[in-house]
């Protein structure tokens, strides 16, 4: 992959309960960009992340990653290049035990032992756990979980990361790391959904506001965040 | 697996939606009463009885047809039935693997598939157009014994968290299974079985774990084993009428049945 991008056209999604969730949403992010997607709660962000790697599927509108449309022929290598971290890591993590949980990814994509071991410790150590990986993963804390859901994304070495309010139930010293853990990544394009406005502040170089299924706002963060009317009109708040 | 489990209730605003919930089970339970009792020979009576469910069904707002495949579910389990042509004593008709299949058993077996096949029309026809809890509700204001009704109630109410707890195991493996291009991936057979049988495992804690916080949930909110719902006004002479009139139609089908088709 030369470039890795991310670009949704006019996508369109309705759930089964005939809930429409996104209407022509319209957004690109750029290789190595950093972008935030903010708005009020049930605003869509989540069910617009959950298409960027066919977890969700729609047939009106397009999704490309890194140049290539998402489709049944392309499904697997762009999983493996779009880190998908889910809003709730209940969401998240399948496995009985941590550490199969982090390198079922790399297992998955048939990488060698020593690799394997070696990402899954790296991911670990990222994220301050690096003693859980023997620890069951169904009894840990809530914020324990999603630093291991993050890990467990980190160890395939994804191109792209796409995160659902990654810093949401951490403690301010998890979530200061967890800034300057993605900070440090520069090589990777994020689209990043958040409340956490003082992240967006920090982290992020654009902004993209979600009202209703609809962009609403595209733009510089500087722009965007303190724009104390636009900001309030879509019931968020500035820094 | 979303077949089966599948919340069978479709909304709506007809007639048959609208009925009291009492009346419709009392009605499903007489129409089911009746299907079992027609008489094994009258075959004529079966379409009859299939064109009065279907014609409710429409105008429950449900295709007829639909409702005919959705009862098909219950096909399968009348295989319990198939060894009838074998045993019971009749006329040969043919024969396979050195069993005869016998004229009388071959009738009983059509018979018992037919009727599982309207019953369960009858029932899905109750159930796609009361919402459970209001089921529920009329199961135990029928003195359905509440224990009875309590287990029904949260056997439904975790078939979905078990389903739901499934799905999501399978949306997580399946979002973090990449491929690389040129690279043998999808592990050993081995190893798929192996993340496979701990993902069953852990299925089965977590829907456990997460019965036991609703079940938290509930006592914490004032839940002491019994379910309170609104009380309701004595259901309507109108509305009896409304319910009894499938059953009287169905009563007619089985008076014919009985003087012209059984013997
Ligand atoms: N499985 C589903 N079935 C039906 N509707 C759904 C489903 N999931 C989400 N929705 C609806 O779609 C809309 C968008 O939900 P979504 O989860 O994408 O919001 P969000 O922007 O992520 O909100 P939050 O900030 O609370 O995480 C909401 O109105 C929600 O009720
Ligand atoms: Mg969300």
């Amino acid at each position: 992959m030369s470039h890795h991008t991310i670009e949704v056209a006019d996508l369109s999604f309705t759930y089964p309960d005939g809930h429409q969730a996104l209407n022509k949403v319209t957004l690109g992010v750029e290789p190595n960009e950093k972008a935030a997607l903010v708005g009020p709660n049930g605003s869509g962000k989540s069910t617009l992340l959950l298409h960027l790697n066919g977890v969700l599927r729609s047939h009106e509108g397009s999704v490309c990653v890194g140049g290539l449309p998402l489709n049944d022929d392309n499904l697997g290598q762009i999983r493996a290049w779009v880190g998908l971290v889910f809003q709730n890591p209940d969401d998240q993590l399948f496995s009985p035990r941590v550490y199969q949980d982090v390198a079922f990814g790399p297992l998955h994509m048939g990488l060698d032992e020593k690799t394997i071991e070696a990402r899954v410790s790296a991911a670990l150590e990222a994220v301050g756990m690096g003693g859980y990986a023997q620890r069951t993963s169904y009894h840990l804390s809530l914020g324990e979980k999603k630093r291991i859901a993050i890990a467990s994304v980190l160890s395939m070495e994804p191109k792209i990361l796409v995160l659902d309010e990654p810093s949401a139930g951490l403690d301010p010293r998890a979530r200061r790391n967890l800034i300057r853990l993605l900070q440090s990544l520069e090589y990777q394009t994020m689209l990043i959904s958040t409340h956490d406005m003082r992240l967006v502040a920090e982290l992020c170089s654009r902004t993209i506001v979600l009202d209703s299924g609809s962009v609403v706002a595209n733009g510089p963060t500087a722009d965007i965040l303190y724009d104390a009317v636009l900001m309030e009109r879509h019931g968020l708040e500035t820094p | 697996m979303a077949g089966a489990f599948q919340e069978r209730y479709r909304p709506g605003d007809s007639r048959i939606h609208r009925l009291d919930p009492r009346i419709k089970t009392v009605t499903a339970l007489l129409l089911i009463l009746g299907i079992v009792l027609t008489p094994e020979h009258a075959w004529p009576a079966y379409p009859l009885i299939w064109a009065l469910l279907g014609s409710m069904a429409e105008i429950g707002g449900i295709r007829a047809w639909r409702l005919g495949r959705m009862a098909a579910l219950v096909l399968p389990f009348t295989l319990a039935a198939v060894a009838l042509p074998f045993t019971m004593p009749g006329r040969t008709v043919f024969e396979i693997l050195g069993l005869a299949a016998s004229d009388t058993g071959l009738a009983r077996f059509g018979a018992v598939v037919l009727k599982s096949w309207l019953s369960a029309q009858a029932a899905l026809l109750l159930t796609t157009t009361t919402p459970f809890t209001d089921l529920l509700w009329a199961l135990s204001s029928l003195r359905v014994p509440p224990t009875l009704v309590t287990i029904l109630g949260f056997t439904y109410r975790y078939l979905h968290t078990l389903k739901e707890e499934a799905e999501r195991l399978i949306r997580a493996r399946d979002s973090r299974s990449g491929t690389l291009p040129g690279q043998k991936s999808g592990g050993s057979l081995w190893w798929r079985a192996q993340v496979a049988g701990a993902m069953i495992g852990n299925l089965f804690i977590r829907s456990y774990e997460r019965s036991e916080r609703v079940y938290l949930a509930m006592r914490a909110r004032g839940y002491t084993g019994e379910m309170k719902g609104f009380s309701r006004a004595a259901p309507t002479i109108n509305a009896m009428l409304s319910g009894a009139l499938p059953v009287l139609v169905l009563v007619l089908i089985e008076v014919i049945a009985v003087i012209l088709w059984s013997s």
